[in-house]
């Protein structure tokens, strides 16, 4: 294996790991983290193929990435304000319990 | 080389899954914070020095921070940290799928014809960085402005909710 495709492998098992901790978590604060995870496993991608691919131009990397983190904040920011505003209405956070919309 | 990348890749997924599997949240938000501190750890090691800086400035130090404010905010008793119970059968099926998309995704990256450059690292400094964001990517730049913006106004309105209004108080 040679050293890009170590980094892919290392972030197909974060991808994975934050997959399945998605799936299987009741707490919708956890499902949140695990989503942040998968996105962390692509900017990982990105800066792997950026150190890697021969050819690639100077900062293009770096640049997605830092976009990336950008979007990947104002996800967090939507995301816990939606933890929060569930809270209210059903004094918690399990998912199992907001099936209200539930045909 | 490759050994501090293996290094760096066993102690990020090592967090990451003891996070996943803990049933305490706090201590889940703080192993977080510690394999998103190893992602930052391989963007330097990759030699993407600013983005191991705005990976630790903005994941390790604000996300992991108001995450810990919504778990503590979500909260009304000790007990509370502590989920309710597990569904064993959904955490079976969960596994499943985790393990098959890696399974997959790792069988294709070992099989994948892919070229590396021996040189080094390409060297980006944080002027090259600023000149390309100004220049080539200014309008991606605003949009994402105008992202973050719009974004943080909603999660001030989904997140203050709608109190009833009270007549007393009308003027």
């Amino acid at each position: 294996m040679n050293p890009l495709q170590l980094c892919l492998a290392f972030s197909s098992l974060l991808f994975a790991v934050g997959l399945a901790g998605a799936l299987a978590r009741n707490n919708s604060i956890l499902v949140l983290l695990g989503l942040e995870l998968m996105l962390n496993a692509a900017n990982l991608n990105f800066i792997a193929f950026w150190r890697f691919h021969p050819g690639a131009a100077p900062a293009t990397g770096v640049i997605f990435v830092i976009f990336a983190i950008a979007v990947t904040a104002a996800e967090t920011a939507v995301g816990l304000a939606l933890v929060i505003a569930l809270y209210r209405h059903q004094q918690n956070i399990r998912l199992s319990e907001a099936n209200r919309l539930k045909g | 080389m490759n050994a501090v990348l293996i290094l760096i890749a066993l102690a990020t997924v090592g967090t990451a899954v003891l996070a996943m599997s803990r049933r305490n949240l706090l201590h889940s938000v703080l192993l977080l914070a510690g394999s998103w501190a190893g992602v930052g750890a391989f963007f330097l090691w990759a030699g993407a020095e600013f983005a191991a800086f705005a990976q630790v400035l903005v994941y390790v130090g604000a996300i992991s921070m108001v995450v810990l404010f919504a778990v503590l905010l979500t909260r009304r008793s000790r007990e509370d940290l502590i989920p309710g119970p597990v569904y064993r059968g959904r955490a079976f099926y969960a596994m499943l799928a985790g393990g098959a998309v890696a399974a997959v995704l790792l069988a294709a990256v070992a099989r994948a014809p892919l070229a590396v450059s021996a040189g080094a690292a390409p060297a980006v400094s944080v002027r090259q960085i600023g000149g390309e964001l100004m220049g080539p990517h200014a309008a991606s730049l605003l949009v994402v402005g105008v992202l973050l913006t719009v974004a943080l106004l909603g999660a001030v309105v989904l997140a203050a909710g709608d109190r009833p209004e009270n007549p007393e108080d009308a003027p």
